[in-house]
């Protein structure tokens, strides 16, 4: 089951780049949560605080606090057990190029140490159907590698690899703007079965992708979160002079 | 308007497109037309003097008709393997320290300031500094210096390709591999490293088939000799060396023996290269790049 998502306080920086200022909101469990803003505005920086990906970089800092359920990701845990909880899928499909389709989602459970052969087979066919591309690889699960895929299933692969060691949050970062349409439109029927099972937050350029698949939406604006609220209440009503002006198209 | 220069443009189009192609082609013929040319004049020299016997024996006194190179061979084999044990592993470790863990460190700029001024260094001068480091000391030759001494020579190149073929793999199959939660030494080793191996495999190539026919470290090292020996103590016979040796030689006879190891020392490099390429891309799927 999901977990819900409690920031408090956030900032983030890149070297001297102030890229995320002051950032407090709570993420309900077992939903989506859209985060929508112009280019450069912060919200990849975000989710990347998420799961402490953004330390990976050397000149990255961050400040504040993250509690993920009742854990404090940046008090109580190592990166590598945050990352384990936490899913993410990221803007361009990235599978393993050198593994079959099998070892690609096999793969943070392998690398992890996990050995059970039976029970892999069983995971790795359970990833498989939760990312609605089982049917299309079930045949040439080791024979293919996952680079030989189209980039839709290829994605779809990195979701199922994402499932595979068990998180509680999935994170997207604009998981379908290297899709086309008919590939964008499968991810986002497998989001819709995915809340059930998992708290997912994604950030995405395509408003009308938010106003689909999230019962929440945040708008980012200059490192800053300006509004948070009902998607539908962002995109009919929203409160804040500046997220109006973005989602009627009047800049960014 | 441009219907009028259209045509004629397209006409100057072809012609550079064709006189373009044709330069291309010259280049590829000029770079590939020495090595025909040395290897179809060591078929024509030394073929003839290739029979089974240059595999089986050893070398018979002067004046004494037939008589082989097997000794030679044999420890060729031998000091290229002490080489390999000694040289792959540093350099491939050495280069996954560059790319992965050093990177914009003030040891990793002095490691490849290193390598590369190693790179640099004359074989003979690597000769006798192993000659100083171990023959010296021993007080007497060996395979195992002579196999250091070529080991040695492996070292920049391996680390500096390593690195190079490390540096190659995209980011975003790291991230993959940090975003599931895999420690970075793991996904160093089990990713990153595997994902550049074709690359890192033709590095360690380039540096055995290098080093297989040097001749002058070896030259106060491992000495050679004109029988079987497998101990690495002892001083052991090299191809390269009995070439050397051969070809300096006054006699007709073994000018025609000279000339045929020639040939079947770089048969036997494209053999050795061609059998690894094929055990390490087993395995290795279809379609992965």
């Amino acid at each position: 089951m999901g977990v819900g998502i409690e920031v408090t306080n956030l900032n983030a920086w890149y070297g001297a780049n102030h890229t995320l200022q002051d950032i407090n909101l709570n993420i309900p469990a077992n939903h989506a949560t859209a985060l929508i803003g112009p280019s450069g505005c912060g919200k990849s920086t975000f989710v990347r605080c998420l799961n402490r990906m953004h330390e990976t970089n050397p000149v990255a800092r961050v400040t504040g606090s993250v509690r993920i359920g009742n854990l404090d990701i940046y008090a109580d845990a190592k990166p590598v057990e945050i990352r384990r909880r936490v899913g993410m899928v990221f803007q361009r499909p990235n599978p393993f190029p050198t593994m079959s389709i099998y070892d690609n989602v096999a793969a943070g459970l392998k690398l992890n140490g996990y050995r059970n052969r039976r029970s892999l087979d069983e995971i790795v066919e359970k990833s498989l159907k939760n990312s609605a591309l089982w049917d299309e690889v079930k045949d040439d699960l080791k024979k293919k590698s996952g680079a030989s895929l189209s980039g839709g299933q290829q994605q779809r692969l990195c979701i199922a690899r994402a499932l595979a060691v068990d998180p509680e949050v999935l994170l997207m970062d604009e998981p379908a703007s290297a899709l086309d349409p008919v590939s964008t439109s499968k991810i986002e029927d497998l989001i819709f079965q995915l809340k059930a099972q998992y708290t997912i937050v994604i950030v995405t350029h395509n408003m009308q992708q938010a106003a689909r698949v999230a019962e929440k939406t945040g708008f980012f604006l200059n490192g800053r979160m300006v509004e948070f609220d009902a998607t539908h209440k962002i995109f009919t009503n929203p409160s804040d002079k500046r997220t109006e002006d973005y989602i009627t198209g009047r800049f960014g | 308007m441009s219907t009028i220069t259209f045509p004629l443009r397209s006409r100057v189009r072809a012609l550079t497109d064709h006189a373009v192609t044709g330069l291309a082609i010259t280049a590829t013929a000029v770079v590939v037309a020495p090595l025909v040319a040395i290897f179809a004049y060591l078929v024509y020299k030394g073929a003839s003097s290739l029979n089974l016997a240059f595999f089986t024996q050893i070398p018979k006194p002067v004046g004494v008709a037939g008589g082989g190179m097997a000794n030679a061979i044999a420890g060729s084999a031998i000091l290229l393997a002490v080489a390999s044990a000694l040289g792959v592993p540093i350099g491939i470790g050495g280069g996954i320290y560059l790319a992965e863990f050093g990177r914009g460190t003030r040891l990793a700029n002095a490691v490849r300031f290193t390598a590369d001024v190693l790179n640099g260094v004359p074989s003979i001068v690597m000769g006798l500094a192993i000659y100083a480091l171990i023959v010296v000391p021993q007080k007497h030759f060996s395979a195992l210096s002579g196999g250091v001494a070529l080991g040695i020579m492996m070292i920049p190149t391996v680390c500096r390709t390593t690195e190079e073929m490390l540096m190659m793999v995209p980011h975003a199959v790291r991230e993959a591999a940090l975003g599931l939660g895999v420690p970075n030494w793991r996904s160093v080793l089990s990713i990153t490293v595997k994902t550049a191996s074709p690359g890192i495999i033709t590095g360690c190539m380039l540096a055995f088939a290098r080093v297989a026919g040097e001749t002058a470290p070896l030259l106060f090292t491992a000495l050679g000799n004109d029988f079987w020996s497998s101990s690495l103590n002892q001083p052991i016979a090299a191809l390269p060396l009995q070439i050397y040796v051969y070809a300096l030689s006054p006699y007709d006879d073994w000018h025609r023996l000279a000339w045929a190891g020639s040939l079947v020392l770089i048969v036997l490099i494209v053999l050795a290269v061609s059998l690894v390429r094929y055990v390490t891309s087993r395995g290795v799927l279809k379609g992965a790049s």
